[in-house]
């Protein structure tokens, strides 16, 4: 039987859910021997593959260019994860939504700069006018919350959907 | 003309996406390394009180949130105008020493180890830490525990292990608990033990990556860094020097609130990432690298006697000043070693267990600035705020943007060296990421990936047909 595949997917986030991933310690070990990691930040994978079966989300959608790229991975996942609270409400991450983008910009790369004073653009995504949740594009089928999720949720979550049991809230599960 | 691109650049904390530019002979002809988000924390903080700062800048990472608490933390200090409690400044500094630890162990184990242990060539499918497991379980399992000792430092004394609210403004929240200060004692031979045998390991290896030393952005440049007062290495309070790649000192002895006159900002056309210089040489001549590499180049010593003698070994293979990217490892190595080391004299300080640990005050300054050594290089936060105590002005320069033009020349001459011709192998892109991986760039700080497919590697003649493609 193949082993089910897990992806993790870094939007505009500040990692800091992945590392609450990995707080579960040396119970990667035996986590690494129920699943494959076939994409993601930690392992060299180069492409998002098809027949994911779990992709956990982390970060809001903040550019045109992650909005492409999470309805790529919608149509290739089966169970869709919004991981920590940048991907379920947008968060710390849609703090700037207050801000128009050109004052932002504006502010960061010609009053905030003493050289090359100018708005970087070359080759670069634009930002989109708002950071924004995943399900405000693609249905999401599962929602962590937490700044970040614990470590203890994410382990849960995910023996429980591996081993095949029925998903349920616990009360480990916060926002913030 | 072909272009490649790698993107993103896998198993760094952040997203980059590198370009390479190759003219019709095969030759490398140019290369860029562009950061590709920013978030605007400098702009979306205005208005906020600043005693909020040190949680909200923690978001910037969440790999070392305790860095930009603690220099978020120092610039309210200065705001406040206050000393803060001694025993604050101890337990300050034993989370800093457990931040140290946890982050350089996941960026050598879980990163980098992949790459040494299973070889630049390998199999990307399982050139990953999951790889490691398999293939040097015990190793691996080290690695593990080591940065779990790390984060049960910050969990033990915070409570969480990302973003905790334990530093704050004039101090930390609550004091040090015995049972706290004697399970670290514990465990702390345990840990050293582990960073002692893996720098084995690491020595050991060494020697099969000659052509990574002599080509991993080897050039010499201009390093930065704290030192205490008497020239030794400094991860919290220190002042900041400059010392150039002839190994002579430029700067020296600049404090927190000078660091203007000598770090100026720079942007970037093609990156959200800016690069600062060091001003007096301008904008030109003025780059530098930060970082463990940097710090051990910059300080006079290390000052404690099994780091420092590790520092002696270092400098008698590589010289006084060590120049290649891929020598950050080794760096990361023996700072693991200090960090544990100054763990346990902070722990058995005196006043370790005292309950005076947080200075209260209102707004007595309408300006502050916080430095301190964050895993990866100088951070500083600089905060201007109005008599309510609301930022009127925030400037942040994370370690990653220091090392942003340097990373950048180490790309190109890892893509000059390994890369030519019309046949592409997997071995040669996988070094240019690896040469960005020894920086342990922080990009999460400041970018994200963009949408496009994950890595597509295509060489292409003059008239645009496919020489050769690389996907998988």
């Amino acid at each position: 039987m193949r082993k089910p595949k897990l992806a993790t997917v870094w939007m505009d986030g500040c990692s800091g859910c992945h590392m609450s991933l990995l707080d579960i310690d040396a119970a990667i070990i035996p986590l690494a021997r129920k699943v494959d990691i076939v994409y993601g930040p930690l392992v060299d994978a180069q492409e998002f593959p098809d027949d994911v079966d779990v992709t956990l989300l982390e970060g809001a959608i903040s550019t045109q260019e992650d909005v492409d790229k999470l309805q790529q991975i919608r149509q290739r996942t089966k169970l869709l994860v919004s991981l920590g609270d940048c991907a379920v409400t947008g968060n710390v991450a849609g703090m700037r939504n207050m801000v128009p983008v050109n004052k932002l910009l504006q502010r960061i790369y010609v009053e905030g700069a003493d050289e090359n004073r100018c708005i970087p653009g070359e080759g670069l995504p634009p930002l989109a006018k708002l950071a924004r949740p995943a399900q405000d594009f693609v249905k999401v089928d599962v929602c962590l919350p937490g700044c970040p999720p614990a470590s203890k949720v994410i382990a849960g979550f995910l023996n429980n959907v591996l081993d095949g049991r029925k998903l349920e809230a616990n009360t480990k599960i916060k926002f913030g | 003309m072909k272009r490649i691109t790698i993107e993103p650049v896998t198993r760094i904390e952040g997203h980059a996406k590198i370009t390479i530019q190759l003219d019709d002979s095969g030759k490398v002809t140019d290369t860029q390394f562009q950061v590709t988000q920013v978030r605007g924390f400098e702009k979306f903080t205005e208005g906020r009180p600043f005693y909020e700062m040190p949680g909200i800048t923690s978001r910037i990472c969440g790999i070392c949130p305790i860095s930009h608490q603690l220099a978020s933390a120092k610039a309210c200090d200065a705001i406040m105008a206050v000393r803060i409690p001694r025993t604050a400044q101890v337990l300050r500094e034993v989370v800093h020493c457990g931040q140290f630890v946890q982050s350089h162990a996941l960026s050598f184990f879980y990163l980098s180890a992949p790459d040494f242990l299973l070889g630049m060539d390998s199999d990307p499918a399982t050139r990953n830490v999951v790889g490691v497991i398999e293939a040097n379980p015990e190793l691996a399992r080290a690695g593990i525990e080591l940065r779990k000792f790390g984060l049960q430092v910050i969990e033990g004394l915070c409570e969480e292990r990302v973003h905790p609210s334990w530093v704050v403004p004039g101090g930390v929240k609550t004091p040090m608990t015995v049972q706290f200060r004697d399970r670290i004692l514990a465990g702390l031979p345990q840990a050293m033990a582990t960073t002692e045998k893996t720098l084995g390991i690491f020595k050991g290896v060494l020697d099969n990556f000659q052509e990574e030393i002599s080509n991993f952005g080897s050039a010499p440049s201009m390093y930065a860094g704290l030192v205490d007062r008497s020239g030794s290495l400094q991860m919290y309070d220190g002042l900041l020097r400059f010392r150039n790649g002839a190994g002579e000192i430029v700067q020296d002895g600049i404090t927190a609130d000078r660091y203007a006159d000598f770090i100026g900002e720079a942007t970037v056309r093609n990156s959200y990432l800016k690069a600062p210089f060091f001003r007096p040489k301008g904008y030109s001549q003025g780059s530098y690298r930060v970082g463990p590499l940097a710090r051990l180049n910059v300080a006079d010593a290390v000052g404690t006697p099994r780091a420092n003698a590790e520092l002696l070994l270092f400098r008698q293979r590589f010289g006084r000043m060590a120049h290649s990217a891929f020598l950050y490892h080794y760096a990361r190595l023996i700072e693991v070693i200090y960090a544990l080391e100054c763990l346990k004299i902070l722990l058995l300080d005196p006043d370790v267990l005292d309950t005076h640990v947080r200075a209260t005050a209102g707004v007595n300054a309408t300006e502050g600035v916080g430095i301190i050594e964050a895993p990866r290089g100088t951070l500083i936060h600089h905060y201007k705020v109005d008599d309510n105590g609301a930022i009127v002005w925030a400037n942040l320069i994370v370690a990653t943007g220091h090392n942003n033009r340097a990373i950048g020349d180490s790309v190109r001459q890892v893509s000059e060296h390994f890369i030519h011709g019309d046949h592409l192998e997997e071995g040669m892109l996988n070094r240019v990421s690896a040469v960005v991986r020894a920086y342990d760039p922080c990009l999460s700080c400041s970018t994200h990936a963009i949408g496009a497919p994950a890595l597509e590697i295509s060489l292409l003649d003059a008239g645009g047909k496919v020489l050769d493609c690389l996907r998988s």
